[in-house]
């Protein structure tokens, strides 16, 4: 019997030696069983305008979490009265949690979610009589300002596509920036997150933190991020554009700062936030007027007459006609067979700054033949290519690069574009003279085109357009302001001069005089976009004050007809609002009437829509 | 108290002091075993830990009357006390309360009791009692089939009752019987059967049927000049396969579905996923414990419940996981140091009686131990039995105390009883 016990103890020994000495895997196997490692979400970065106004912020809203083994002898009545629910929509709750994945009655489960801060402080007093139920709180975005929603952007679940690329980092149900600066800036607005250890039993239930949160790590909050908008601005141009289709973009010229950008219609931001955001989504996708599509970086338009400037600067740097170059203007222009008619009637230009204040297309349609005709280039290709890179040099038919998530290059074709079109030896000067007056297969954006009268401001360079001024870390307080390249001009600087002052009497007593504003030495350009569909488009690009600009701006109003129409004053109006902060009385009258302008009947939409759309918005 | 002294200096107090050890340190693993962060007193009566600890008073009550009882008293009544806890076993069916399947247990106030627990002794008594009878031969059919019922009946009630686990355990008894001289073809046919009924389990019966024909047929081949042992073999073959057969049809009926598992679990056999849990559990609790373990009540497997039963049947896994390889190598030194002090106490007795009843007491605790470790450790079958007095039970603990303690009062007086 003795021979048994030993030769069995000695059994269990061999046996206990492998288990704990030898095979070491039993360790892992257990700290897979009882630690889990658990997220700490950071606070996103806050969001300020250039002048420290709070435009986005996160406020707290409350989950109603139930543990369901948890959940015994609860008023129910008093909870489906708290929530306006009714007894079956409660029972009904529960299937449903118990059809999800990975449900566990001994787990926490989302009963009720997104509950505003007023619901729950009238729940969170009876919370005592719904044993097993508690509130856990999130935050959501929110935009007191509720303009501007295209560029700030919003954030919604990370989707399958992002989680690949993120190296494991986001996981399904995490948040994530999806469009706008809240996309671009995602690494900085997210923060950093944190690392929990804790123990869970068998249930999964959380058991109390592991080697007392000595390995755990702090999450980072999202570093803020001051954009370079002016929010009463970006709001006024919001307003001033309201029942209509268009865009407007404000620049700082010396800074490549974007003051304003306004994508109308626009949507209120906070519509994309909270409960209804999947409901509200599908209501602005499906609306007809695009609202979700962020007309100032992708909508492009032919330049139409604000494209002259760039024309005239061309010819002038590559003296191929001089500042007095006078044109003879009947009011029609005879070319290679062609009879092409100016707009109005007006004196034959003596120059290039009445040729400018008169928009005279005869004027630039031989600027255009000048530059093209040039006999210095060997041939056709040579010179067009060269015009392309003038036009490239502006931002044209390039990215400007500025820091928002999708931006059209716009059009600048190429001559091999015309090559395949008319054959290497088809075309000449006559075939393309459209783009002289900036029709035809040229494009721009309504950022492109904000930024070539910033160009012109500096009198030959831009920078990168940008939206966002300073990164600041909310603990060490420490800014990162990004820096922005300078692009040159190809533009012979000196030319700049006799442009502006075109560009000046434009607005003094040109095609522009309805943006004239006292006080204010506004430069500009009208145009008006064929518009193939319908109604011109109306544009106005220009800057102000004339001597040390300080804001350029581009309106385009589509289907407003001529550039003087809506898109001159809205775009006066706003250099206005930017330098003096207030509108003067007499132009009061013209504010109202560009406030109430209303064009929604030409896009074949009842009015009620917009209205509908901007009614239902919490406090 | 003259003659009280007598006593206590006859006492084996080695014997006392591994007891007294085991106890205490399955009190320990109990507390661990329930410890929460809440960091409840190692008395408190609403836990394991603290109910252990009263029943520890009630033990060494029990155990301190024991010892003032003359020994002569359990001789003499060996018979009656067997029948009054046949009787108490046999009452649990019609009094008794339904506990996770087995209606063994018996409820007075605040307190549950399982008289099947309490039955070990008194058939360890019995059996004794009956083997140290004059003219009684276990090689005798007669004597044989006596004994075999001693043993058998109570057995048969408790797997009646739904404890298999704990019937099971009175197969400890074999031992003694072998230890008295019952031939060892009973080991051979018992083992033989054990074999059979496995390899019936893991192999298909037809196969099994077919390799025992082959078997049979090279053994008749070489033995066929001798008619006798060439029909006994083929009889042999014969009530093999139909044992063959049979078992699968008890393995099917006669046993429960989570009895069926556990015996595929440790045939590795496909079981549906979450079945052999607790094993699993138990082996890494142990495993991850490495050579010093993780610390008292620091067990991350025991405290956070990843081993179910772990204050009674798997309290062996909290051991592990909390005191390591030195710790399991400390618990199965005090085992095996009481398995030899108890035996070396049997072979010193001079009555019969007594010796007998030794190697009960050390075959009871043996088996259990044996079982109770090596399904903890995955090298039996799951059955639900307590490793002597470390496991959380009173019934247990009082059963295996007055079924020591007896001995101990026994050995005390070994130079007076004569048989």
């Amino acid at each position: 019997m003795q021979i048994i016990i030993v030769a069995f103890a000695s059994l269990f020994l061999v046996r206990l030696f492998y288990l704990q000495v030898i095979d070491q895997k039993y360790d892992t196997l257990a700290k897979n069983n009882a630690i889990k490692e658990l997220d700490v979400y950071p606070t996103r970065g806050l969001v300020y305008d250039r002048k420290g106004e709070l435009i986005v912020y996160n406020e707290p809203i409350y989950d109603l979490m139930v543990i369901p083994r948890q959940a015994k002898n609860v008023d129910t009545l008093r909870l489906c009265e708290l929530l306006g629910m009714t007894k079956e929509d409660f029972l009904n709750r529960f299937e449903e949690m118990k059809q999800q994945r990975g449900y566990s009655s001994y787990k926490p489960n989302a009963f009720a979610k997104q509950l505003s801060l007023k619901d729950y402080s009238r729940l969170q007093e009876y919370l005592y009589l719904f044993p097993g139920f508690y509130g856990q709180v999130r935050t959501i975005r929110k935009y007191p300002h509720r303009v501007a929603a295209t560029i700030l952007g919003d954030i919604g679940e990370v989707d399958d596509k992002a989680i690949d690329k993120s190296d494991g980092y986001y996981k399904p149900g995490d948040y994530i920036g999806k469009s706008g600066i809240e996309k671009v800036y995602e690494k900085q607005l997210g923060g950093t997150r944190g690392k929990k250890y804790v123990y869970v039993d068998v249930h999964n239930r959380e058991m109390g933190s592991f080697g007392n949160g000595e390995f755990d790590t702090l999450a980072k909050a999202g570093d803020n991020v001051i954009t370079t908008l002016d929010i009463k601005l970006q709001e006024y141009g919001e307003k001033l554009m309201q029942n209509k289709k268009g865009s407007i973009v404000a620049i700082e010229p010396n800074t490549g700062e974007i003051l304003a950008m306004v994508s109308s219609p626009g949507y209120d931001p906070n519509l994309l936030c909270g409960a209804s955001r999947g409901e509200n989504f599908m209501k602005l996708l499906k609306d007809t007027l695009l609202p979700l599509y962020s007309r100032p970086t992708l909508a492009t338009y032919p330049p139409g007459s604000a494209f002259k400037p760039v024309v005239g600067l061309i010819a002038l740097t590559e003296r191929v006609q001089p500042v007095d170059y006078f044109v003879t203007c009947t009011g029609v222009y005879l070319f290679a067979g062609l009879t092409l008619h100016c707009s109005h009637r007006h004196p034959s230009p003596p120059n290039i700054q009445y040729a400018l204040e008169q928009s005279c297309n005869s004027y630039f349609w031989q600027t255009f033949r000048n530059i093209i005709e040039n006999k210095n280039y060997s041939d056709i290709h040579d010179v067009y290519d060269k015009w392309s890179r003038y036009c490239n040099s502006f931002g044209l038919g390039v990215k400007t690069g500025i820091d928002l998530p999708s931006e059209s290059t716009g059009n600048i074709p190429s001559s091999k574009y015309f090559d395949r079109l008319y054959g290497k030896t088809g075309w000449h000067s006559s075939t393309i003279i459209s783009l002289g007056i900036g029709q035809g297969e040229i494009l721009v954006t309504p950022l492109q085109m904000a930024n070539i009268f910033a160009c012109i401001a500096n009198k030959g360079y831009w920078i990168t357009p940008h939206v966002v001024k300073r990164i600041t870390d909310p603990v060490t307080e420490q800014d990162v302001t990004p820096s922005h390249d300078k692009h040159v001009s190809l533009m012979d600087t000196q030319f700049f001069a006799p442009v502006i002052e075109g560009l000046h009497m434009v607005v003094e007593e040109g095609t522009a005089r309805s943006a004239k504003v006292d006080g204010i030495s506004l430069c500009g350009k009208t145009g008006t976009a064929q518009n193939p569909h319908g109604d011109n488009h109306s544009m106005f690009a220009g800057f102000a004050p004339m001597e040390n600009p300080k804001i350029a701006v581009a309106v385009i109003v589509e289907n407003g007809g001529y550039g003087a129409a809506y898109a001159a004053p809205i775009a006066s109006l706003m250099v206005e609002k930017y330098l003096n902060d207030t509108i003067q009385q007499k132009r009061l009258p013209l504010e109202k009437r560009m406030m109430e302008g209303n064009l929604l009947s030409k896009y074949g939409v009842s009015i009620n829509k917009t209205v509908d759309l901007n009614a239902d918005v919490d406090e | 108290m003259a003659k009280h002294e007598s006593i206590t200096g006859k006492i084996d107090w080695f014997t006392v002091l591994l007891y007294a050890l085991l106890v205490s340190i399955g009190w320990m693993a109990i507390y661990s075993a329930v410890y929460t962060d809440e960091q409840p007193s190692l008395f408190n009566t609403s836990l394991n830990s603290g109910k252990q600890f009263q029943w520890m008073i009630a033990s060494a009550i029990i155990a301190f009357v024991i010892l003032i009882i003359d020994s002569r008293f359990y001789i003499t009544f060996s018979y009656p006390i067997y029948a009054l806890l046949l009787l108490f076993v046999l009452s649990v069916m019609f009094i008794g309360t339904e506990v996770k399947g087995q209606q063994n247990w018996i409820r007075l106030g605040s307190f549950s009791m399982q008289p099947s627990e309490l039955a070990k002794f008194a058939v360890a008594l019995a059996i004794s009692k009956y083997l140290s009878g004059l003219n009684v031969d276990i090689r005798k059919w007669r004597d044989k089939w006596k004994a075999f019922a001693i043993i058998g009946i109570p057995m048969i009630i408790v797997t009646v009752q739904g404890d298999a686990g704990s019937a099971v355990m009175f197969l400890a008894f074999s031992l003694v019987l072998f230890r008295d001289g019952l031939e060892p073809y009973f080991l051979i046919v018992g083992s033989s059967v054990i074999a059979l009924s496995v390899l019936s389990l893991i192999i298909p019966k037809l196969t099994l049927v077919a390799l025992l024909f082959g078997v049979a047929a090279v053994v008749i081949y070489f033995s066929r000049r001798n008619r006798k042992i060439s029909l006994a073999i083929a009889g042999i073959w014969i009530v093999a396969s139909l044992y063959v057969f049979s078992v699968d049809f008890a393995f099917n009926k006669i046993l429960k579905s989570h009895q069926r598992d556990r015996i595929n679990v440790l045939l590795g056999k496909e079981v549906e996923r979450g079945k052999d849990w607790n094993i699993r559990q138990s082996i890494i609790a142990i495993g991850s414990g490495g050579v010093t373990g993780k610390g008292y009540l620091q067990g991350t497997q025991t405290k956070l419940k990843f081993v179910p039963e772990q204050s009674t049947d798997f309290i062996f896994s909290s051991i592990g996981e909390e005191f390591g390889f030195i710790g399991s190598l400390v618990i199965i030194g005090l085992f095996v140091s009481l398995f030899f002090r108890l035996l070396y106490l049997s072979e010193r007795q001079r009555s019969k009686f007594s010796r007998m009843y030794g190697y009960c007491v050390t075959s009871i605790l043996f088996f259990h131990f044996l079982v109770n470790v090596g399904m903890a450790i995955g090298i039996a079958p799951v059955i639900g039995i307590p490793l002597p007095f470390i496991s959380y039970g009173g019934s247990s603990l009082l059963s295996f105390t007055v079924l020591l303690f007896i001995f101990i009062r026994l050995d005390t007086q070994r130079y007076e009883t004569m048989r």
